[in-house]
């Protein structure tokens, strides 16, 4: 930058008085400056009894002990999933029951006002089922979810959780603190690639971002634990069923962490080589948490803005998608044709036509990949009712010839493809870039289709299915 | 940087893990909102809270352990303290680690005296049994002090009485400036007329001088930004 | 000068006196801000499962540093 008349005058007596001691007179600032600290301190916070117990380093101990620290991560990952999934489901049916209640009520209405049907089919068909889909399936387990995590946060565990992990980060060429951000990622990617901003380096900041997307999202929790719960939990004993579903889920997250790593790796190899920046992390003392603060801002800032977000996305795209199945296209509905269209290319994948389309319909959200998806199974053109588990189990299985191979896939390919719109929208807003937004929606789209497509012929060619 | 506008503003400072956010809560409620600091990524909270009638805006600025302008938060933080002119400055210092703490609070009273240094988690201090001599604090820091505990909501009508005051000009905080190694001291000495000379009252010539010395030359851009344009404090932060 | 080793080489637990630090520009600008200017007292105070990086107690704040830093300051025991 060119300074003007006066001020280069300045930096040049500047330089002049300081000599080449630049440094040192830094160096002499800094330690002044601590040192003047230091006496203040003495002086006047006194006196500091040794405590007999130091809770903070014991508390450490354990969480960071080279035994215990990492199966304690991931019991604590295992905990806070089971928790939502066990305690989501009644509320959800509770949910679930009182908005198709209301539904009923909202057809005798139509019915009523002598309302013409596709007016009725396209906002309570539409609008309104996929609304009530999403609030009864996603406002449960966030309103949970949120509140344990952000427990967790206010305790002071996740700078632990970097810590431990750094190592794997370091290797793979980037920061520790994109761990934080992918606890992030967890509630929501889009406030995951804005977490970004805390790593400093412009290089290491961009890895964190384009990786952001392979931690699933709340989003597209509701989907990982409804099919994880049918097809791997549906095939145990009833009691043993959330158990097993919370590992399978906990295993997709630590599959998740470990694409994570490799692609962060890959990249610092190749596209984005460079050195690693100064890595300084506090690990401030642990506090008790406040549980009511913690429950009141939680579901403000987190559960409240995600479930705004979702409805605002979900009760367009609902109608919309009403629409698409319910326009005819000769014997079938745009919907179906598009499935058809789509539908060689993704047998390949180990999905079907419709499921690659749910996940393309479902770029605005996540969370409405599942409603569509069932909306264009049940070809009537409405979402149907799902008042439980076993009628989506008989659904896809019985009707659409669903194994555990599709169930395994679709969690897969959920777990890595495009980002949703609103964090692409936030990719591109935070790093200027286009290029860099495209580059955040094909490299998960790759890994997820080749991954897949592995898997099927793996899967095939073994003949276990 | 006179208080010309209605509504105060007011920059909160402070170290990272002190509970800078939780009291930034406690006195904005929900009256707040987020955005980018001008032309950075670095996010801005600003909110308001009313005392006596009057309406405040309060800025939450980045958390840092320094403001040697080491990094984007630094320069931001530095930045708005320094040209932003805001009618006073809260240092947030965690009272379990005032020596860590101090050292932002130090380099914050050399840019500007109207600050008020607010210690708290003073709860946590109880809890470990730490005696912090709130008066004395006071007095070697020549600003005012006040202990609080911002999840509690104890000591903030003390915060906001000193804050309040030192807007009006009621308190006049004459900060005790770090003294340095003679060889700086002198460096300075010589520098800080021709600093006024050219700039002023802009800059606190002291301060400058040392940034100066240690060639700092993103705050001579920051300056040269704000006396390119126009002399007077640009309105894009506020 | 005897007994002067690097940080990242103090066991857990064990004190040391902060001597100088080996860099230049920012890094050393960053190292030094975070407290580890000449004289100060820190402490190792744990290592990471994996061994890097390792947590350090300087002036009240325990901070974790990758070996990459903690190799550049120099302490005596």
């Amino acid at each position: 930058m060119e300074f003007s008349t006066p001020l280069r005058r300045l930096v040049a007596t500047a330089e002049e008085v300081a000599g080449r001691n630049q440094e040192k007179i830094r160096d002499s600032i800094v330690k002044s400056i601590y040192l003047t600290a230091e006496n203040i301190a003495h002086a006047t916070a006194c006196p500091k009894v040794e405590k007999s117990i130091d809770w903070d380093r014991k508390i450490d101990d354990i969480l960071t002990s080279p035994v215990w620290g990492f199966p304690i991560m991931f019991a604590m990952l295992a905990v806070v999933f089971w928790v939502t999934i066990t305690g989501a489901n009644y509320p959800s049916e509770v949910l679930a029951t009182g908005l198709f209640w209301l539904e009923d009520r909202l057809t005798d209405l139509f019915t009523a006002m002598q309302a013409p049907g596709w007016l009725h089919g396209l906002l309570v068909c539409g609008v309104y089922r996929s609304l009530a889909w999403v609030v009864s399936v996603m406002l449960p387990p966030m309103a949970i979810f949120f509140p344990l995590f952000t427990l967790l946060e206010d305790a002071g565990y996740l700078p632990r959780i970097a810590f431990n992990l750094d190592c794997f980060f370091k290797k793979a060429g980037t920061h520790g603190k994109q761990a934080l951000t992918m606890c992030m990622g967890f509630g929501c990617n889009a406030a995951g690639v804005i977490a970004c901003r805390i790593i400093e380096s412009p290089r290491e900041r961009l890895i964190a971002t384009l990786t952001n997307n392979f931690v699933p999202c709340n989003g597209r929790f509701p989907t990982l634990i409804a099919l994880a719960t049918i097809f791997v939990g549906g095939s145990v004993a009833l009691s043993l069923r959330s158990m097993v579903a919370t590992l399978t889920v906990t295993g997709l997250v630590v599959f998740g962490i470990a694409v994570t790593l490799f692609v962060s790796w890959l990249l610092a190899k190749t596209l984005l080589k460079g050195e690693l920046s100064l890595f300084a992390l506090e690990l401030p003392p642990y506090r008790i948490p406040k549980v009511g603060q913690v429950i009141v801002r939680s579901v403000f800032d987190r559960t409240l803005f995600v479930l705004a977000r979702a409805v605002l996305v979900a009760a367009p795209a609902g109608g919309i998608i009403w629409l698409f199945a319910n326009i005819p296209v000769g014997e079938m509905s745009l919907l179906a044709t598009f499935a058809g269209w789509l539908d060689p290319f993704a047998r390949h994948l180990g999905l079907d036509g419709f499921i690659l389309l749910a996940f393309i319909l479902g770029l605005p959200a996540n969370e409405i990949v599942l409603p569509i998806l069932i909306m264009a199974y049940v070809s009537g053109g409405a979402l149907m009712e799902l008042d439980s588990l076993a009628a989506l189990r008989h659904l896809l299985v019985d009707q659409h010839g669903w194994t555990w191979l599709t169930a395994l896939c679709t969690m897969i390919f959920s777990l890595c493809h495009w980002p949703c719109g609103t964090t692409l929208f936030t990719i591109r807003r935070e790093q200027r870039s286009w290029r860099w937004t495209i580059i955040a929606a094909v490299i998960p789209t790759v890994i997820g289709c080749g991954v897949c497509l592995l898997l099927n012929y793996l899967v095939r060619g073994l003949g276990l299915i | 940087m006179g208080s010309t506008r209605k509504e105060p503003v007011i920059a909160l400072a402070g170290n990272p893990n002190t509970g800078k956010s939780t009291l930034f809560n406690a006195l904005t409620g929900l009256r707040q909102h987020t955005g980018n600091w001008p032309g950075k990524t670095v996010l801005q909270t600003k909110g308001s809270y009313i005392y006596k009638g009057r309406k405040y805006t309060l800025v939450d600025l980045p958390g840092t352990y320094s403001l040697l302008a080491n990094s984007l938060e630094e320069q931001v933080a530095r930045d708005f303290i320094c040209f932003g002119g805001p009618d006073a400055t809260i240092v947030v210092v965690d009272a379990t680690c005032l020596e860590r703490n101090l050292n932002l609070a130090l380099q914050i009273t050399e840019i500007t005296a109207k600050v008020v240094v607010c210690v708290n988690l003073i709860d946590e201090a109880r809890r470990k049994k730490l005696k912090i001599d709130r008066e004395k604090l006071s007095c070697l820091l020549g600003v005012p002090v006040v202990t609080t505990a911002a999840r509690g909501g104890e000591g903030l009508p003390q915060l906001l009485n000193l804050v309040d005051q030192v807007v009006k000009g009621e308190i006049r905080p004459q900060p005790r400036l770090v003294q340095y190694d003679p060889e700086v001291e002198t460096a300075v000495a010589k520098l800080v007329p021709q600093v006024k000379a050219v700039l002023g009252d802009l800059v606190n010539a002291r301060w400058l001088s040392l940034r100066l010395l240690e060639g700092d030359l993103t705050l001579i851009e920051a300056v040269e930004k704000l006396t390119g344009k126009n002399k007077h404090v640009p309105c894009g932060w506020c | 000068m005897a007994g002067l080793k690097p940080l990242k080489a103090i066991p857990n637990g064990a004190f040391a006196y902060v001597t100088k630090v080996n860099t230049a520009g920012l890094t050393r600008r960053r190292l030094l801000d975070l407290g580890l200017v000449p004289g100060t007292r820190v402490e190792v105070v744990r290592r990471s499962p994996m061994g890097d990086p390792i947590a350090v107690k300087i002036r009240g704040a325990i901070i974790a540093l990758r070996a990459e830093e903690s190799g550049l300051v120099m302490v005596r025991e």
